[in-house]
């Protein structure tokens, strides 16, 4: 009977070869990521900046940038941006925070309507007030610090401490290089983009997971093995497991990249990454952390609690 | 034969009957159903989102105001020297001139109850607001103003919008289906305090406007048509909004748009008392602080009037549909406003659905290529698991937003993780040489335990996302929870059972999954 194996029956490989070369290139990207983040910057969508969006399809033909451009700047509303979005009829017009209270914002959407209206028609427009943008930026700092916390807390309840240190560095990993995507890529970070970020972090400690209750497991079943070689098996016994559902996620995230229209396509884009990221991380951070710690080998059947033992 | 409990099967059969139950109405309509289709979010059947908030500041100043002139009048109706009241920065004070009067004092103020505190500093008087006072005046205030909103948005009661209070001084205001933003904008932008208040003869507007000096008593007002005209007019307002039995839109004698207003009996018998009274003095018509016209008075009016002035119909409409409603307590300014046309709502669902669709193919070609029959089931879970999470967000009422639909395909790849840990265990078990019964048991047993500590942590994400997050981001946290939940019923228990049924059924000699 056929089966589609990307993964052999048996596979062998030596994780434990390959770890340093892995955190040699999360160190680079690490380094990349935050270096980015501090001299490029995030290209922060009116949801933290403040500011309004104007998504507007043109009435007939194909939209003109360049024309709009000339026809908006000249009205003094400070920095005007203006992309095709989706189609080539349709624009995405982002006008930068202005001088003065809520009612100065609201005031530019209704003069941008006016002077587009008639070639185009306004299908959304978002204005964030300057309160609102501090608040959503705060909200998004705690809701991914709360989450970082809150899945460390789990992952020490249900296994140990040293488990729960590897998984929040990988999970560290995956968010900083996360936020380094967006940084060097200038998609705009906005509050799909926090969504995002949060559910990389559930796909990663997910998978990070699996590993680490087969590595607990693992300890249990081969009493006499040392712990790197109890490391690399379970990475290998669950490495097709691993590869399948990335796969699988990842397929039906192309079907939203390339089907779900221009509006969730910078966000699945995003999610794209942190699948690859994630699976990655729980290998070669998360597993590989672990080799540097001695891990306690838990109850054996008998209920007895073994020593750790040491290597070299 | 592999043991599958009754009780068990008669759950998975109650539990897939009732997403089927909930999840029809979405498909077809018919007439015995049960239940509502899923509520769809802003973003997919357009609408408008305003966060607004209701300027408190404004309201207490002006309670203020009004406490100082109310204490203005009893001073001097109990004959009290007094000098130098004032309201100004959110405090009343003035100063007795004789200390014999303070117990005069303090017989007016005690009317005023618990709302206020009154210090008392040398012989100034100062009264403000009581911390409690503060809290019911904002509250009540916010209150009424959501009560306005509602008449403002939906004088019919057809629209169902949404307005809700959120925090201490901001409101939540959702229109579903509104073409034109701005037109809620237009109805939500003015106060619409109406009042009507005579003309001070004594000074005309241009003068007080040029020497700087109005009349004790009267006040400096512009008129609403951005003439440059000015009006000084008497503080004292002799009929008010609140008055107002309806308002309709309508024409004067020269066929422009104006608005013809009708009093209740309080109303009428002021306005025809003022009238009378003053037969030949102009009467300001004053609407959010700008004078909208000041016909002199003809004769005595009494119940019926109309209101002319520099109006479009538009207008004119709008402005009887406020006045009807009545006038907001406080002025609103909207902190955020999300519009989304009904034109990119139904592209979004319908691109929404394609990618949906597209994902649901893909990954049922990869895992049908990877496990043959055993994957076709859990294909068959992961559609049951797409209706099960339809069928949840029908029976919870929560909002599918475009976010929300990227979650629930975002779910079905995740969700077959369950079924490929479960899948890769019985390879495993069957590798170590045990028998068909055993491996699906053993497989089944031990990769539950990674099942649940997996999902476990990816529910903390989307309750948290859920928490902290708004909009369009809580729509997606819901549909990632519920499909979470969802997903792993389908897997441990629903996929299980058909599998069970298949090796009962063909009692096959080897296992290839």
């Amino acid at each position: 009977m056929f089966r589609l194996k990307l993964i052999p029956d048996n596979p062998s490989f030596i994780f434990l070869n390959y770890f340093k070369f892995g955190f040699i290139f999360s160190a680079v990207l690490i380094v990349l990521s935050i270096s980015s983040f501090l001299f490029q910057g995030l290209n922060l969508g009116i949801d933290f900046k403040g500011g309004t969006l104007i998504e507007a399809k043109s009435k007939s033909g194909k939209a003109d940038v360049q024309q709009l451009r000339n026809g908006l700047q000249g009205n003094s509303f400070g920095e005007v941006s203006i992309q095709l979005f989706g189609g080539e009829d349709e624009v995405l017009i982002r006008i930068q925070k202005q001088e003065g209270d809520e009612q100065a914002q609201i005031k530019v959407i209704k003069e941008v309507n006016l002077l587009i209206s008639d070639k185009y028609t306004v299908r959304r427009t978002e204005f964030v007030g300057p309160t609102i943008g501090a608040e959503l930026t705060q909200k998004g700092i705690l809701a991914v610090i709360t989450a970082l916390i809150a899945i460390m807390i789990y992952i020490w309840f249900r296994f140990e401490w040293q488990y729960s240190i590897a998984a929040i560095l990988a999970l560290s990993h995956d968010v900083i290089s996360t936020i380094g995507f967006f940084a060097i890529t200038s998609f705009e970070f906005n509050l799909a983009t926090i969504a995002a970020i949060l559910t990389i972090s559930g796909y990663s400690i997910n998978d990070t997971v699996v590993v680490f209750d087969r590595i607990r497991e693992n300890f249990r079943r081969y009493k006499s093995w040392k712990q790197n070689d109890i490391i690399n098996k379970s990475l290998n016994e669950t490495l097709s497991r691993t590869i399948m559902t990335s796969l699988t996620t990842a397929l039906a995230l192309i079907a939203i990249i390339v089907f779900g229209g221009p509006v969730l396509r910078d966000f699945s884009a995003a999610m794209l990454w942190g699948v690859f990221i994630g699976t990655y991380s729980s290998i070669f951070i998360a597993a590989g952390v672990l080799t540097y710690v001695s891990l306690n080998r838990g109850e054996d059947d008998n209920g007895n609690v073994s020593k750790p033992e040491f290597e070299e | 034969m592999l043991h599958f409990e009754a009780w068990k099967r008669f759950v998975i059969l109650s539990v897939f009957l009732a997403g089927l139950l909930f999840a029809l109405p979405n498909l077809v309509s018919l007439p015995f159903l049960p239940g509502k289709s899923i509520n769809l979010g802003l973003d997919l059947r357009g609408g408008s989102h305003l966060l607004l908030r209701a300027d408190i500041n404004a309201v207490v100043s002006e309670r203020l105001s009004d406490i100082a002139e109310g204490i203005r009048i009893s001073l001097r109706e109990e004959k009290v020297k007094f000098k130098s009241l004032s309201s100004d920065n959110n405090v009343v004070s003035f100063v007795i001139r004789d200390d014999d009067d303070y117990s005069k004092r303090d017989n007016i103020l005690k009317e005023f109850g618990d709302d206020f505190v009154v210090e008392t500093n040398g012989d100034t008087t100062r009264i403000n607001f009581s911390e409690s006072g503060f809290i019911e005046l904002q509250s009540r205030t916010v209150e009424q103003a959501i009560e306005i909103i509602r008449r403002r948005l939906d004088p019919d009661g057809t629209k169902e919008p949404v307005i809700q209070r959120q925090g201490v001084d901001r409101i939540l205001v959702q229109v579903p289906g509104i073409d034109d933003p701005e037109r809620v904008k237009a109805l939500l932008g003015r106060t619409a305090r109406l009042t009507f208040q005579l003309v001070d003869m004594r000074v005309t507007g241009a003068e007080a406007k040029s020497s700087g000096r109005v009349p004790p008593g009267s006040v400096l007002l512009e008129s609403s048509s951005n003439d440059g005209q000015y009006y000084v007019v008497e503080k004292r307002v002799m009929v008010s909004g609140d008055m107002l039995e309806t308002a309709s839109a309508g024409f004067d004698q020269n066929n422009s748009p104006a608005i013809n207003f009708s009093l209740n009996s309080i109303g009428a018998k002021k306005f025809a008392t003022v009238t009378g009274n003053n037969i030949g003095r102009p009467f300001a018509i004053i609407l959010d602080g700008l004078v909208v016209s000041a016909p002199t008075i003809r004769a005595q009016i009494f119940a019926n009037g109309q209101i002319t002035g520099d109006f479009s119909i538009q207008e004119s409409n709008d402005l009887a549909l406020v006045l009807r409603a009545g006038a907001l307590p406080a002025p609103l300014t909207v902190l955020e406003e999300r519009s989304i046309g009904p034109g990119l709502g139904a592209d979004s669902i319908a691109a929404g659905q394609i990618a949906a669709i597209v994902g649901v193919i893909l990954v049922i070609l990869f895992i049908v290529l990877s496990y043959g029959i055993y994957g076709a089931m859990a294909s068959v879970g992961l559609l049951v698991n797409l209706m099960l999470i339809l069928g949840a967000l029908s029976l919870l009422q929560a909002t599918l937003t475009l976010p929300g639909i990227a979650g629930i395909v975002l779910t079905m790849g995740m969700a077959v993780d369950s079924n490929v840990l479960i899948f890769e265990r019985i390879r495993e078990e069957l590798r170590r040489g045990r028998a068909i019964r055993d491996a699906i048991l053993a497989g089944y047993s031990r990769a539950i335990a990674t099942i649940i500590d997996a999902n476990l942590t990816t529910l903390i994400a989307s309750i948290l996302l859920y928490v902290f997050g708004s909009g369009p981001v809580r729509g997606f946290s819901v549909t990632l929870g519920i499909g979470i939940i969802t997903s792993l019923f389908t897997a441990i228990l629903f996929t299980r059972m058909l599998i069970v049924l298949w090796i009962n059924a063909t009692k096959p000699k080897t296992l290839v999954i």
